[in-house]
C-alpha cells in the first residue's frame, strides 16, 4: 500500500438541504462529489481535510434539462452522462466534444461536471467549452441562491468565488443556435491525458462577417481563459484566413503560461496559436462558412 | 461505519473506516483477488469493477460510497458466456502475457460489450483507454475484445 487517505469523517447528504446544513455547520469540510479530485488530493496531502460530505446520492442535483433557450445540468451530473446524452449532443455538442476528452471511462463514470469546476484547476476540460457557451452558475448556501457568470467564477489555481458554506447547484448553458463550436486539446500523449493547452472557440457569422467570436483556454494561464484580443480583433471583421491568423496571434496578449511537467511555456505560447487557428476554421465549417 | 451494498448478487455488509477505499475492502476483507493493486491513483485500471453495472476505480472510491449500490467483480461472472467469451479470446489472440492488466481489461471490456455501444477498433480503443498493459503493446487486446464481440453476434 503507497497511498493512505488521511482519516476523515464522511457524512452522507441525500438532500441538497442536508447537504447545505452539513457544510455550514462543519469546520474544515469538502464536499465530495465523484472524489476523482478530492481523493487523490487527500492522499498527497494537497489539503488538511477533516469532513468529507458526499453529495454523489443527491438525486436533485443529478439531471440534464432541456429548457428551451438552454440546457440546465445538475452540479452532480456524471461526465459519462453528458457525453451519452442527445439534449447536450444537439444544444451544447462542443461541450461533449471536451467531455468526451477527458480522463478515462471509468473516471467519467464517477467524476462529475460540478467536481471539475470546483476543483478549479486551470486545466479543467469542461471550462473552455462553457466559457465560450458563456455558461452561468447557480451557487446556493442556507442563506439563498445566486448566479455567476462562469467568466468570474474562477479566481485562480483551486480557488473560486464559492464561499464557505455554498455548493455549486447548476450550470446553465445557452443554447446559441446557428453557431459553430470546437473544442481541441493536446496533451502529452491522445489518450488519458491532462491538457498541455486545450482551446475551444464558438463564431456566429452573417453575410461573411464576424458577427460573434468567442475564444477560451485552459492551461495557458493561473485559471482558464476567454482570449478577448482574439475576439475583439476578429468581431465585425470580414472572414478570411489572413484574419483569421492575425486574430489566433493576438491569443498570446491573454495568456501567461508557465512551464511544468507536462509542457515549457514557450510550446503553450506556440500552440495556444496554432490551436486557436485551427479551432475557429473547424468552427466556421461547423457553421456552415466556406473561406 | 458499516456499509452494505450488493456484491456479486450477495447482500453483504461490512465495517469500514470512513477513509477505507474499496480496493482494501475488497481484497482485505472480502477475498476478491481479481481485483488488483496497481497504481491506487486512478490511472492503470488494474482495479476496475463494475458499480451499478458502470466500469469504476476501486482504489480510488470510498467503500462508503458504494452504499446501497451493486458491486461486480469476475468472481461474480464466471459462468457468464461474455466473459467466456472474452476469455477465450484473450487466450487464443496473445492478449495475456504477464497477466496483471487481464482482469481490469476483462470486466471493462465487459461492460462495453453489455452496452450496446458502437464496437469499432477506434471505439474499443477509445473505451478502453482508461486500462494500462505494460507487455502486450495493446493490439492484440483490441483484436481480441473485438473478435470476441463478432463471435458473441452469432
Ligand atoms: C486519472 C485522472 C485523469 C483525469 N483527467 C482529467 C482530464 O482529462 N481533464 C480534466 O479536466 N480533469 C481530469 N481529471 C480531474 C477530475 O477527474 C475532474 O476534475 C472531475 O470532473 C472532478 O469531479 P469529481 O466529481 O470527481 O470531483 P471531486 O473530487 O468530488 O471534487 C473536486 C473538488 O470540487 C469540490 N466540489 C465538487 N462538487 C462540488 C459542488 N457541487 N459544489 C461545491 N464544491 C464542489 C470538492 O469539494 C473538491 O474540492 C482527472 C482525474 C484523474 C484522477
Ligand atoms: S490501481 Fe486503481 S487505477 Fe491503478
Ligand atoms: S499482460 Fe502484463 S500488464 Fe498486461
Amino acid at each position: 500500500m503507497f497511498y493512505r487517505i488521511p482519516e476523515i469523517n464522511y457524512f452522507r447528504a441525500s438532500t441538497l438541504e442536508e447537504a447545505l446544513e452539513l457544510i455550514s455547520k462543519l469546520e474544515n469540510v469538502k464536499v465530495l462529489a465523484g472524489g476523482s479530485d478530492l481523493l487523490i488530493d487527500l492522499k498527497i496531502r494537497r489539503y488538511e481535510v477533516k469532513n468529507v460530505v458526499d453529495i454523489s446520492g443527491i438525486k436533485e442535483l443529478s439531471y440534464i434539462e432541456d429548457r428551451g433557450d438552454h440546457v440546465a445540468i445538475g452540479a452532480a451530473t456524471k461526465l459519462q452522462d453528458i457525453v451519452e446524452s442527445p439534449i447536450i449532443a444537439t444544444k451544447a455538442p462542443v461541450l461533449a466534444e471536451a467531455v468526451n476528452e477527458m480522463a478515462s471511462w471509468q473516471v467519467r463514470n464517477v467524476a462529475t461536471i460540478g467536481g471539475n469546476l470546483c476543483n478549479a484547476s486551470p486545466a479543467a476540460d469542461t471550462a473552455p467549452p462553457l466559457l465560450v457557451l458563456n455558461a452561468r452558475l447557480r451557487l446556493v448556501s442556507l442563506e439563498g441562491e445566486r448566479e455567476v457568470p462562469i467568466t468570474e467564477f474562477f479566481l485562480g489555481p483551486r480557488k473560486t468565488v464559492l464561499r464557505k458554506g455554498e455548493l455549486l447547484k447548476e450550470i446553465v448553458v445557452p443554447y446559441e443556435r446557428g453557431a459553430g463550436a470546437s473544442f481541441i486539446k493536446l496533451g502529452r500523449r491522445n489518450a488519458f491525458t491532462l491538457s498541455v493547452v486545450a482551446v475551444a472557440t464558438l463564431v456566429k457569422v452573417r453575410n461573411g462577417i464576424f458577427d460573434d467570436v468567442r475564444v477560451a483556454l485552459n492551461s495557458v494561464a493561473p485559471k482558464p481563459v476567454r482570449a478577448v484580443s482574439v475576439e475583439k480583433f476578429l468581431k465585425s471583421r470580414e472572414v478570411s484566413m489572413s484574419a483569421i491568423e492575425e486574430g489566433a496571434k493576438r491569443v498570446l496578449q491573454d495568456i501567461s503560461p508557465i512551464s511544468d511537467v507536462r509542457a515549457s511555456a514557450d510550446y503553450r505560447k506556440e500552440m495556444s496559436v496554432i490551436l486557436t487557428k485551427e479551432s475557429l476554421l473547424r468552427s466556421l465549417e461547423r457553421a456552415g462558412v466556406k473561406l | 461505519m458499516k456499509v452494505s451494498f450488493i456484491l456479486n448478487g450477495e447482500p453483504v455488509t461490512v465495517d469500514v473506516k470512513p477513509n477505507e477505499t474499496l480496493l482494501d475492502t475488497l481484497r482485505l476483507k472480502l477475498n476478491i483477488k481479481s481485483v488488483k493493486r496497481g497504481c491506487e491513483r486512478a490511472e492503470c485500471g488494474a482495479c476496475t469493477v463494475l458499480v451499478d453495472g458502470r466500469p469504476t476505480y476501486s482504489c480510488n472510491l470510498l467503500t462508503a460510497q458504494v452504499e446501497g449500490k451493486e458491486v461486480t467483480t469476475l468472481e461474480g461472472l464466471r459462468d457468464d458466456p461474455i466473459v467466456k467469451e472474452l476469455t477465450s479470446k484473450f487466450v487464443e489472440r496473445g492478449a495475456i502475457q504477464c497477466g496483471f492488466c487481464t482482469p481490469g481489461f476483462i470486466i471493462t471490456a465487459y461492460a462495453l460489450l453489455k452496452s450496446g455501444k458502437e464496437l469499432t477498433p477506434e471505439n474499443v480503443k477509445k473505451m478502453l483507454e482508461g486500462n494500462i498493459c505494460r507487455c502486450t503493446g495493446y493490439k492484440k487486446i483490441i483484436e481480441a475484445v473485438t473478435a470476441a464481440a463478432e463471435a458473441l453476434k452469432k
